[in-house]
């Protein structure tokens, strides 16, 4: 997310009216957000005990980037594989559905999937594993309707480990895609 | 086809240091291995003489080859510096059946003249002698050509003492982050070189038959990238920059071609780059994993890592295109093969149980040797003469080197004193 905040600040508005909390001068045209969620249709606002009540609720309600909403899946960035396998586990099939539904309901999001692996095995076979790992989730991204235009992958093998001890529970931690968005 | 070969220069950088970040320890030793003295050789000039001693750099040279064993210096009874000095009887009676004298003397103008005698003990002759001019810089680089000549007169094979292993190292900087090089050192660990820095992964160093270039995979840019660098210029090449994998690049014995691993069409397949054309080739078409290259000495074939049979395992094609087989039959998991420079043997990754192992397989007989005795060994790399392996390990944690004589019979460790070390290439003898 780091360098690409700027983009982010259509999607985060959009974010913010879809709460309800707050009225905006700022149009929604380059927002991918719901018609239904238009500032017109918001423009009771802040005047009246009324108004004042929807900001309060609004400020226990997430007012970040929705991929970073807590209570959603996509809010989780990583998943985890079997050793030298790259089929997406039962467990983490319906967050990589998440992502694959919120990018294909934003077109103009991009994300890139990071594929890694244990230390086990060698290096450049690694690679090759780590980058089966982040195809398979792009698969499943794209049979939720992302396109490929919006899916970058990226292999590091077993050179970027989350956790350098070498046991097993370091290796299922290492054995990981990521979503950088 | 191929992207515009990018020219940098990379700034060698005054990261040259001296001394041995690698230490040395040997872990097993041969029984029956030739017993040799070398006595410390004498000083003729004035003044404090040279700072490296010569008789102890070709006694560790030896001794790490497991093929001698040598005698310490405080078991001698005598410290001859020339022949003329030497009475056979004071070794015959200390069991040896080598003996090494010499002397440093100065030239004259700020160098020195290293002169030096192998005799054979029990005929009480001369086996091989000589005089070699040299520098203060090169002090050690003379004492490894003189433990070639001693190997060679007393094996029969050429000697290794004398080339260097490029490698791969990581130590942690502030906050974590972690500063990736690639070095060259002397075949002792001595006189490393950083010739490339990076905060991004550097993988897969390979260099070619005329040890002049390194080719390298460097994440530099967030994603892969093969590159080829000067050793001594530290100019550089990038030679595939394709979409998804640039990996694992082997040099044809001729020099003129890479074969590689990429996956700009969906997945990972080797392909032959030619450097002089800039042409693509693709060598196998496969819905598998195909990986890690590497040439048979005669330029004819090359072995790969595949797991088109479901595990990774060993496979051999012809390098202009054919039929592929299967070679490896043995464990679940081969990978990562190089051939010895006879083309005899590859050695590779082998799946002992849960353990990741150095093995040696003779072509012939099919008859497969685990050389290593750790969990997570790879990237085997033969010595220029076939007579041992280095390779990366770990130990309590921290990855260093390793290497082993192609029996299995000697082995050493060679740990960096920061960090972690990994990647060994043995570099070919200089042409």
């Amino acid at each position: 997310m780091k360098h690409k905040m700027i983009k982010f600040i259509p999607l985060m508005l959009a974010a913010l009216m879809f709460v309800g909390c707050s009225t905006t001068e700022q149009k929604a045209e380059d927002s991918p957000a719901p018609v239904s969620e238009t500032p017109d249709k918001m423009d009771h606002s802040m005047q009246g005990e009324d108004a004042a009540t929807s900001g309060a609720e609004a400020a226990r309600g997430w007012t970040g980037h929705p991929l970073d909403d807590p209570a959603k899946l996509t809010s989780t960035r990583m998943i985890h594989f079997d050793f030298d396998r790259s089929e997406i586990r039962p467990e983490y099939q319906a967050i990589v559905v998440a992502h694959g539904e919120y990018l294909a309901r934003h077109s103009s999001q991009t994300v890139t999937i990071e594929g890694h692996c244990d230390e086990r095995g060698t290096r450049e076979y690694n690679i090759a594993l780590g980058e089966r790992r982040a195809n398979a989730v792009k698969r499943l991204l794209m049979a939720q309707g992302a396109t490929p235009g919006q899916i970058t992958t990226v292999s590091y093998g077993e050179e970027q480990p989350l956790e350098r001890a070498s046991n097993e529970v370091a290796w299922a931690q290492n054995r990981r895609a990521v979503f950088e968005y | 086809m191929i992207k515009k070969l990018l020219l940098l220069v990379v700034l060698l950088g005054s990261q040259i240091t001296h001394g041995a970040p690698l230490t040395i320890e040997i872990t097993e030793s041969e029984i029956g291995a030739l017993p040799i003295a070398v006595v410390p050789f004498g000083w003729q000039g004035t003044g404090q003489g040279p700072s490296e001693d010569i008789a102890a750099i070709i006694d560790a040279d030896l001794k790490r080859s497991g093929r001698f064993k040598t005698m310490p210096s405080k078991d001698m009874i005598a410290f001859p510096h020339t022949g003329a000095n030497v009475d056979f009887r004071d070794w015959r009676v200390l069991g040896m059946e080598s003996l090494v004298v010499g002397q440093v003397k100065p030239n004259g103008v700020g160098g020195y003249i290293v002169r030096f005698q192998l005799f054979d003990v029990f005929k009480g002759e001369q086996l091989t002698g000589y005089s070699i001019p040299t520098t203060a810089r090169d002090l050690r680089a003379t004492a490894h050509h003189i433990s070639d000549l001693i190997y060679e007169k007393l094996t029969g094979q050429r000697g290794a003492f004398a080339t260097r292993v490029a490698y791969i190292t990581s130590v942690v900087q502030t906050k974590g982050k972690r500063k990736i090089a690639l070095q060259v050192a002397d075949a002792d660990g001595y006189h490393p070189q950083t010739i490339v820095t990076s905060t991004e992964p550097l993988m897969s160093p390979a260099w070619s038959p005329d040890g002049l270039k390194l080719a390298y995979v460097s994440f530099e840019k967030g994603r892969p990238s093969i590159f080829i660098q000067e050793v001594y210029t530290g100019k550089r090449q990038r030679v595939a920059s394709f979409k998804g994998i640039n990996g694992a690049p082997a040099w044809s014995p001729d020099g003129r071609k890479l074969a590689l691993t990429l996956s700009k069409d969906g997945n990972p397949d080797i392909f032959i780059l030619d450097l002089a054309r800039r042409t693509l080739q693709p060598l196998t078409r496969h819905y598998a994993i195909d990986t890690e290259p590497s040439w048979s000495p005669d330029g004819k074939h090359i072995v790969w890592t595949s797991d088109r049979g479901g595990r990774p395992q060993i496979y051999r094609i012809p390098s202009g295109g054919g039929k592929a087989e299967r070679i490896t039959f043995e464990g679940k998991y081969n990978a990562r093969a190089s051939y010895s420079p006879d083309g005899k043997l590859i050695t590779m990754v082998t799946q002992i149980g849960g353990e990741f192992r150095i093995s040696v397989l003779d072509l012939a007989s099919s008859q497969l040797q685990v050389l290593s005795d750790g969990s997570l060994d790879e990237s085997p790399s033969f010595a220029p003469n076939g007579s041992m392996v280095i390779y990366a390990t770990k130990v309590k944690g921290q990855a260093e080197l390793a290497a082993v004589s192609v029996d299995g019979h000697v082995k050493q460790r060679l740990a960096l004193q920061v960090g972690d070390v990994r990647e060994p290439a043995w570099a070919p003898y200089s042409q």
